[in-house]
């Protein structure tokens, strides 16, 4: 199982969401992958691309402008 | 299974992948809009294994003015492809095309619509996209929520062939919503689809759309199609013509053109522009592109962010100055400090009397 960071911030919606599907593409099931954003689409846009592919979000906050989501990526299907 | 004739080098390539009798897939162009979201449920709705393709080119609607305009940030934000995947319970990819998008609305072959349109160029460009898309997946086919007559440039009868034709997608691109009204596709023609749960929808009206949609219990779906493109907006494309015009080349980068999303637009001068925010959202997102530019705000009145595109002379720094002045608080006065920081950082202070409306030609305003 492994944890990576990938750093969206300053990227506007839906680039982060585009950067976390190809990005967990290439992790396997049970993976964690946590996500560093500004724009405030991310907190609704990437637990939606979650919730259609089977993935869990682990976590979502927001502090000030910046947003952290952590996703568990699910079985492949 | 019996293959036609005229099947393709690409479609022969797909039939080549392994796959289970039975579980036909088809790769759904996905807007957003309520279009799309219908053919894709006509095509669940025949027991087909559909998922969703949406392409992001820098000139869609989708976020970005949400994400930016103050006024928007309260609105429940969400991007209207997901959604709309979601309400099908299918999945979506969302592909990147801004690089590839720009030899499209750059040089288009067909030409541009009323506006910097090109919507037939991509129409075929997205096809393809989902053409080379299905056959990297093992998918056997292509939805789009098209209907004859209901765009003047893009999906039109003698238009569509040339979609299918210019995509390589052939006989595998099928259009629920007008299927009945055109030859017979491949998957209509193989049975994987009954031909006669297809519908036959004409023309701009959204009549059909609307009682299909209730028929489905879609209660909320997004404006129809062509509203999430910001290349038909009138005064997008005016904007997007001057900057090729004054650079003398038909060129941009992302950041040209998620700039002409953004502020008030004024061209004084040939050579330079001007860019003002119109509200806080607007003046932050332009502060984080400050250093690129030439930048001015009022120190002595709250006022907006103005970036410089261009070059500037000190006449034409007191212009700007006065131009900075008139959009903040302190038009009405007689005085008001200006900042003005070049991409150095070097920054001095002018005392300038704002501009006065009247002195501003209408044709400035870009």
């Amino acid at each position: 199982m492994s944890h990576s960071i990938l750093d969206a911030r300053n990227l506007l919606c839906p680039m982060p969401v585009i950067r976390t599907q190809n990005r967990i593409a290439e992790l396997q099931p049970g993976d964690t992958l946590e996500i560093h954003a500004t724009d405030p689409g991310t907190l609704h846009d990437i637990p939606a691309w979650c919730r259609i592919h089977g993935h869990e979000i682990v976590t979502a906050t927001r502090e000030d402008s910046e947003i952290r989501v952590t996703v568990r990526v699910g079985a492949a299907t | 299974m019996s293959l036609p004739a005229s099947l393709s080098a690409s479609a022969a390539a797909n039939a080549a992948k392994p796959r289970v009798a039975g579980a036909r897939k088809a790769v759904a162009l996905i807007s957003g809009g309520l279009d799309s979201m219908l053919a894709a449920k006509v095509i669940l709705d025949l027991g087909i294994h559909v998922e969703g393709i949406n392409f992001y080119t820098g000139f869609c609607v989708e976020g970005h003015t949400q994400a930016i305009r103050s006024h928007e940030r309260d609105k429940p934000k969400r991007n209207n492809a997901l959604w709309t995947a979601e309400q099908l319970g299918i999945k979506l990819h969302i592909i990147e095309v801004i690089e590839e998008y720009k030899e499209i609305v750059i040089n288009p072959k067909h030409g541009y619509g009323h506006n910097l349109n090109p919507c037939l160029d991509c129409k075929g460009f997205m096809v393809r996209k989902a053409r080379e898309w299905m056959e990297k997946n093992g998918f056997d086919f292509i939805i789009t929520g098209e209907v004859i007559g209901q765009r003047p440039m893009s999906q039109r009868r003698d238009t569509m062939p040339v979609v299918a034709r210019e995509s390589g997608a052939f006989d595998r691109l099928l259009r629920p919503l007008c299927a009945k009204l055109l030859p017979p596709t491949m998957p209509e023609r193989e049975g994987w689809v009954d031909r006669e749960k297809l519908l036959d929808f004409n023309g701009r009206g959204r009549k059909p759309q609307m009682q299909l949609a209730e028929q489905y219990g879609f209660k909320e779906y997004a404006q129809p199609a062509g509203g999430c493109c910001f290349l038909t907006n009138e005064q997008y494309s005016h904007k997007l013509a001057d900057l090729w015009q004054t650079r003398g080349t038909k060129q941009y980068e992302l950041d040209d053109i998620m700039l002409l999303k953004v502020g008030r637009h004024l061209r004084p001068r040939p050579h330079f522009k001007l860019i003002v925010g119109r509200d806080e959202g607007e003046n932050n997102f332009l502060n984080g592109y400050r250093r690129r530019f030439i930048h001015l705000t009022a120190t002595s009145h709250p006022g907006p962010m103005v970036l410089l595109e261009g070059t500037a002379n000190d006449d034409d720094l007191l212009l700007a100055a006065r131009l900075t002045a008139r959009f903040g608080r302190g038009r009405e006065d007689a005085l008001v400090n200006v900042s003005i920081t070049d991409r150095e950082g070097q920054t001095r202070a002018l005392e300038v009397t704002p501009i006065l409306a009247n002195e501003i030609p209408a044709e400035w305003y870009l």
